[in-house]
């Protein structure tokens, strides 16, 4: 059945089409860099295959809050936590792998312990030389934190602006905490200097390449997941939430366990996406849990098209690549031109630029529709076309908070 | 009075918000199989009545009992709904990004986890049950629709649909017609008519036009307890009852 729906027209073969995109450019960008001569114009320099690779961990990110906030109403502003617990799980690893090769030349303890006056190594770093290990708890520490967040605040029926509310102040305190040097994750400077992975130099082309790859598949299973919880019965039971939430609950529906689930996938992602970003950007410190970064992740999704799944992937690689580009040309205006761009958003495309899109298409098929009709002499009252379904947000629901559950009566 | 072959028990009730009693000392039976309607001027207490019956709001005192045993205060909203009361909401609440369809496959009565959710496939059984309740809610013409686009009437009609998907022993139905056209309003009456035949119904509504429809027991509240209770005729000619309709 989910293949047959795969290729199935309309919205779903826009997944599709992600999806091979995608995978497409996991074979040829690393083959662009790897295997053309840097005097060809088909060549792609290193540095922009790792800044597209940072920006698919990005969209990653994105696409995890969508499933939240797009398809559950719930808007988190704390999942850069998630995605720097992520980072910080893989960061791990790579700082173990440094071995005796760091400045103070300690086999066993990284060079940040070693100036801190550490003797041994801490509980918590045990068993982070073990690729295995990390990437175990790249998705367990995440998933568990969102777990038993979400446990607490569904289950005491806290939603909207005060969701939000306590989702950036978990990521603010998270910040705090791993600013201490006494934490044990490198204080301010937070980890850095990594030289392998899985036995890969990280500065190599190649090794670059091949974490541009996994980034680009990654995300390719990631659309494809989140497509399929959202085509299930649980996908529609989920928008049933955001949409009536008390409607759910009098149908016998656990509303708190619906959005937990959710919620721990979603965070799962984010976890995913930030360890596949430590190594292409080489280091992770606590500025990543700055709250700032965790309401960019919400632009992003908003720009692209909430509750769409190529939405946010789209806003997240257009936001971002405008950053890069503003913060060489005018650095100065980068935050004014980023907090426009969510008000112009907000005013002009409250379904963003995929809600706009299909709109638009809308029209057009409908006009044609009309003359063909007009032409054939026939009654000009043709029915609407279909509404979209991957546009799934009612208009004039879009607000800061997400959508409000209705009252109950 | 005995509880046993009663469907619903409410014996001295009361609730309060901040200090204003909004039900007070509300002793209410209906019994198997009955159909109840429930009538009274603004703030009498009848949507809070349901709230305490759905497990929405806790009472201060007073026992809610659900088929004769179940204590209904031990029990939370979902807990409830599972055990067979259904509830209509007065502003018709639908799933208005879904189509008919699903808004009834959601509603189905069935395992209500999310990993069976999750893996779900829609068994010819539960096509069937899904078109039988489109006929009975005469919406079978617009299954592939989203619920937004329904009339407000059509919408009330679709959350009764729901209601019956979920198989309950117990409706409750809170202003069916409100909003609706007279014609609709008839269809309605015969719709929960029907439906009252193999399940008890209690319908709270202010169209004494429907009530008249119905015609079944009447009580009215006011002031969150009963002022009258008995057949249409007999409430209506309750003094006290027009006094509090007409406020004098």
């Amino acid at each position: 059945m989910i293949t047959g729906r795969f290729f199935a027209a309309g919205a779903d073969r826009r997944i599709a089409i992600t999806i091979l995109i995608l995978l497409a450019a996991a074979i040829i960008v690393p083959l662009l860099n790897l295997a053309v001569s840097p005097a060809s114009a088909f060549y792609i320099p290193s540095y922009i295959v790792a800044l597209t690779g940072k920006y698919l961990c990005y969209a990653l990110l994105a696409l995890a809050l969508d499933l939240v906030w797009g398809y559950c109403g719930i808007l988190s502003l704390g999942h850069g936590a998630f995605f720097a617990l992520g980072g910080y799980a893989m960061g791990m690893y790579l700082m173990r792998q440094i071995g005796s090769r760091g400045v103070y030349g300690n086999p066993i303890l990284p060079d940040f312990m070693v100036f801190l006056n550490y003797k041994e190594l801490p509980w918590f770093w045990y068993g982070f030389d073990h690729f295995w290990v990390a990437a175990i708890m790249v998705l367990a520490v995440p998933g568990l934190l969102a777990f038993v967040f979400g446990w607490f605040a569904f289950r005491s029926r806290v939603t909207g602006v005060y969701l939000s509310i306590i989702t950036q102040a978990m990521t603010y305190a998270l910040l705090l905490a791993f600013f201490r040097n006494d934490m044990g994750f490198g204080g301010n400077n937070g980890l850095t200097d990594f030289k392998d992975i899985l036995g890969f130099n990280v500065q190599a082309d190649a090794t670059r390449s091949a974490l541009f790859a996994a980034s680009a598949i990654t995300l390719a299973l990631a659309v494809f997941i989140t497509w399929a919880i959202v085509g299930s019965k649980y996908g529609k039971l989920l928008m049933a939430v955001r949409d009536a939430e008390s409607r759910t609950r009098f149908l016998g529906w656990r509303a708190e366990n619906v959005k937990l689930f959710a919620f721990t996938v979603s965070a799962v992602m984010a976890g995913i996406a930030g360890a596949l970003y430590v190594p292409q950007v080489g280091i992770i410190n606590p500025g990543e849990f700055e709250p700032s970064n965790s309401i960019e992740v919400v632009v992003w999704a908003a720009v692209g098209g909430r509750g769409t799944i190529v939405g946010p992937i789209i806003g997240a690689l257009l936001v971002n690549a405008g950053k890069s580009w503003f913060t060489g040309a005018l650095p100065e205006f980068w935050l004014f031109a980023l907090g426009g761009l969510f008000v112009a958003v907000t005013l002009f495309l409250p379904k963003g630029i995929i809600g706009m899109w299909d709109s638009w298409r809308g029209n057009a098929r409908a006009q044609r529709a009309a003359s063909l009709a007009e032409e054939a002499g026939t009654d000009p009252d043709v029915p609407p076309p279909k509404v979209v379904r991957s546009a799934a947000t009612k208009p004039g629901d879009w607000s800061a908070s997400g959508p409000e559950p209705q009252p109950a009566e | 009075m005995s509880k046993s072959n009663t469907i619903l028990y409410l014996d001295g009730v009361s609730v309060s918000f901040d200090g204003f009693r909004a039900i007070n000392n509300l002793s209410l039976v209906l019994d198997k199989g009955e159909m109840r309607a429930i009538i009274g001027p603004n703030g009498a207490g009848k949507t809070t009545m349901m709230d305490i019956v759905t497990g929405k709001t806790r009472p201060d005192e007073g026992e809610v009992f659900f088929d004769g045993q179940v204590d209904l205060t031990k029990h939370d909203e979902a807990e409830i709904a599972m055990m067979g009361i259904g509830r209509k909401f007065q502003k018709p609440t639908v799933f208005e990004s879904h189509s008919i369809e699903e808004n009834l496959m959601l509603a189905l009565k069935g395992p209500r986890s999310i990993f069976p959710a999750l893996f779900h496939r829609r068994s010819a059984a539960e096509a069937r049950r899904i078109d039988d309740i489109l006929g009975i809610i005469r919406l079978g013409d617009k299954r592939n629709e989203l619920a937004a686009n329904l009339s407000h009437g059509q919408k009330q009609w679709l959350e009764i649909g729901m209601l019956l998907a979920q198989d309950p022993k117990l409706l409750l139905v809170d202003e069916p017609v409100a909003g609706m056209t007279d014609a609709e309003t008839e269809e309605t009456a015969r719709l929960l008519k029907d439906i009252a035949r193999d399940h008890s119904v209690v319908v709270v509504e202010h169209d004494m036009h429907f009530v008249r429809e119905l015609g079944v027991k009447v009580t009215c509240l006011h002031e969150g307890s009963v002022l009258s209770e008995g057949s249409l005729d007999f409430v209506s000619a309750d003094e006290r009852v027009v006094e509090v309709y007409l406020g004098r």
